[in-house]
């Protein structure tokens, strides 16, 4: 029976103020029942709108009839002939901008619960499913994939797939890029992105960690010497920006990227027990309207700050961040600080004390589309905060590029490939994701890595 | 895992260490700097690298017991392994050119300012060398340096610092072409300073707190003639004269309260295990 519901089957959270104290799961999962009951929302159409919203073309209609017909392993597998990381991509793609944003349901109330379905398809099989792995016969060929995110990751898996001999190189002692530094444990928990690594490791990837790539190997040396047959850069945006203001090396002040890394790779949020310390305060302010904001400031939240402050200088309809990590932030008394721009960051004894901001209003559409925000005439104002947390935004790292002779890049840092292949200007050499389009989403990144795959085959082949 | 080949003990405190790391020793240069983590809960700690060793593949690395993790690390033995070591990273030390340079090392220091004053050396540059210690019982690499050195003038906090000894070197009329000064910031900041009156280049190892040391967090920034540094990949060496030790100085205290947790969680846990 088709579900005529104007609306999504709701999936159980906890409740805000009882999860901004801890580091769980926020999003609870659709059951058995909860999952077909939202499969039935599906009208299967033809022509397949929502599969064309999706970087990786996930079979969208087929794997959501198989739900609601009861059979969620073949959905699974499904799902798994173009995503290599469904569970991941469940829980953090933005499906609202994607997939969900074509639904013919969307028309006339909410569209299917797209990702709610495959992270629940996901989700079971992790827990039920038996990894039925075809072993594909190897060709012996060597690829190198330089970074193990989203990009690399899912490169790796379609080349492995092949039959290519894969080795990926990942900087950190652990792999998995901003999936295991960057994204929070209650919005995805480390142990399901472990999960799809070892699937992939099982599949004959090789994953060397602790590998700085343009230190202690070149890319050269990995096509001239080491026998690579093909390179794909997938190193992402890793270097952070900051915002050039006085203050901002007063002890107390963090990139985004250190203040996470520190919780979610060093596990900081459990020292003592673990040797990583981090400096929380009790009033918290994090700088910037975007998906990674929310992360760092709802982060503070749990760690004990009792004020958490966004402040991002244009108004929040213009903020990059999901809707729904917005609503969560709110919901775990995250305030905001809309129209707002830091100027100084104010220091006692060395340590922040507070911060300096102007107000704001919208003005004309600026480069971007957005109306850019001009500052309101003595409007400056301090508020005392003792921890400033900087999330405006990261660039890729130039250790690569400064050590590949022939790399091109563009001006900002972002190396220059082609958009279909990933053919970068040295041939043999591919890259992807981030490192190529500047900080964007794990699913871009991963349809990146797919189109790479693909393109390293035919360069290899030679067609 | 990264295997202890050897363990030396240099003085009470200051421990060296050779790990079996062929790929790290292929590529290390004098200057550079690796990252270790012992275990899984350990956090990761730059350290200087202090000699490599090509043929046994293996990288030297000389740590003084200042913490948790140092102190963890001290219970480690020859044959154990440590979880992750991860390196050559920071940009090697520039000394095409140099004719006389003095080496001034500070306490562990002096075991970052050995290499760099031997690789002058074998560069057929004349060298001298000043270390600085607490008392005589902590006095590291004595006999290495003296083969290296054309002179080697050790002081100790009773007879005086390393500036009194590099301001009498230069009063006599010693010409240096560079001054290389490594160990405590203020000890930098204090050679930098005698330096800058006499116009002499001056090079110092900045050893800021990081996490990645590959320019992701910036953790390790520091001000460097007005502009925004990163320690992990623009240093660790940078012109002393340059760098704002002040800001420093505080910087490397942003962690104090946790350390002395640590420190005192890790002794209970360590005499939990007796």
């Amino acid at each position: 029976m088709p579900n005529m519901s104007p609306n999504k089957v709701e999936m159980p959270v906890q409740a805000g103020n009882i999860r901004n104290k801890n580091f769980d799961e926020v999003a609870l999962g659709y059951t058995e029942e909860m999952a077909i009951d939202e499969a039935n929302r599906c009208l299967n159409c033809k022509n397949m709108p929502c599969v064309s919203g999706c970087p990786v073309n996930v079979r969208i209609p087929e794997f959501i009839q198989q739900i609601a017909k009861g059979d969620y392993e073949k959905a699974y597998e499904i799902i798994k002939t173009t995503n290599s990381l469904p569970a991941v991509c469940g829980r953090v793609c933005p499906q609202e901008n994607q997939c969900e944003s074509k639904c013919v349901r969307g028309i006339k109330g909410e569209s299917v619960a797209i990702g709610r379905l495959e992270r629940f398809v996901a989700d079971y099989h992790l827990k039920n499913g038996k990894e039925q792995i075809d072993l594909p016969k190897s060709n012996g060929i060597k690829v190198a994939i330089i970074g193990s995110g989203p990009a690399g990751l899912s490169c790796a898996g379609d080349l492995a797939k092949m039959g290519y001999k894969v080795t990926v190189f990942e900087a950190f002692h652990t792999a998995g890029g901003v999936l295991m530094y960057g994204i929070p444990q209650f919005r995805l928990p480390k142990e399901i992105v472990q999960k799809e690594i070892d699937a992939l490791k099982e599949m004959g990837v090789e994953i060397k960690t602790n590998m700085v790539a343009g230190k202690v190997f070149s890319v050269d040396e990995l096509l001239n010497e080491q026998d690579y047959k093909a390179v794909f850069i997938g190193s992402g945006a890793g270097l952070p920006s900051f915002m050039k203001i006085p203050g901002e090396n007063l002890n107390g002040v963090y990139s985004a990227n250190e203040f996470l890394t520190r919780i979610n790779l060093m596990k900081a949020y459990k020292f003592p027990e673990y040797d990583t310390p981090v400096r929380i305060g009790k009033k918290v302010a994090v700088v910037g309207g975007g998906n990674v904001a929310m992360d760092a400031a709802r982060c503070a939240k749990r760690l004990g700050a009792e004020d958490v402050y966004i402040i991002y200088r244009r108004s929040e309809a213009e903020m990059p961040a999901r809707l729904e990590e917005v609503h969560h932030a709110k919901e775990e008394d995250i305030m905001f600080k809309t129209l707002t721009n830091p100027v100084e960051i104010v220091g006692k004894d060395g340590f922040v004390a507070g911060i300096k901001c102007l107000e704001m209003e919208l003005g004309e559409p600026d480069a971007s589309g957005r109306r850019k925000p001009v500052p309101k005439p003595d409007s400056e104002y301090v508020t005392d905060i003792d921890t400033v947390i900087i999330a405006i935004g990261q660039t890729p790292n130039p250790l690569i590029k400064a050590t590949t002779e022939g790399l091109q890049t563009k001006p900002w840092g972002g190396i220059t490939a082609d958009d279909e292949t990933g053919a970068t200007s040295i041939k043999g050499v591919f890259a992807g994701g981030d490192a190529v389009t500047g900080a964007a989403t794990v699913i871009l990144a991963m349809g990146a890595g797919k189109k790479s795959a693909k393109a390293i085959d035919k360069y290899i082949k030679g067609i | 895992m990264y295997k202890i080949i050897t363990k030396k003990q240099l003085n009470p405190t200051v421990t060296l260490m050779e790990i079996y790391a062929p790929h790290i020793a292929k590529k290390a240069k004098a200057g550079q700097f690796i990252i270790l983590r012992i275990d899984e809960k350990g956090e990761r700690i730059p350290l200087t690298i202090a000699d490599y060793d090509t043929e046994k593949g293996t990288v030297t690395i000389i740590f003084q017991i200042v913490g948790a993790t140092t102190a963890k690390l001290n219970t480690k033995n020859e044959g154990d392994s440590i979880l992750d070591f991860v390196g050559p990273l920071g940009t090697p030390s520039h000394l095409d050119g140099v004719k006389k340079a003095c080496v001034i090392g500070g306490g562990l220091g002096t075991a970052i300012a050995y290499p760099q004053a031997k690789a002058l050396h074998n560069m057929g540059a004349k060298v001298d060398v000043i270390t600085g210690f607490r008392n005589d019982e902590l006095v590291i690499l004595k006999d290495e340096i003296t083969a290296i050195a054309d002179n080697l003038y050790i002081t100790t906090d009773d007879k005086g610092f390393v500036t009194d000894v590099l301001k009498e070197l230069l009063e006599k009329g010693n010409k240096y072409d560079i001054v290389i000064a490594i160990g405590p910031l203020v000890m930098m900041k204090a050679v930098s300073n005698v330096t800058k009156t006499y116009g002499i280049k001056t090079v110092v190892s900045m050893n800021s707190i990081m996490i990645d040391g590959t320019g992701m967090c910036g953790g390790c920034r520091l001000t460097v003639g007005g502009e925004i540094k990163f320690a992990c990949v623009d240093g660790p060496d940078f012109d002393g004269h340059l760098v704002d030790f002040d800001e420093a100085i505080r910087r490397s205290s942003m962690y104090k309260d946790h350390e002395t947790r640590s420190v005192k969680e890790h002794n209970c846990r360590l005499e939990g295990m007796r």
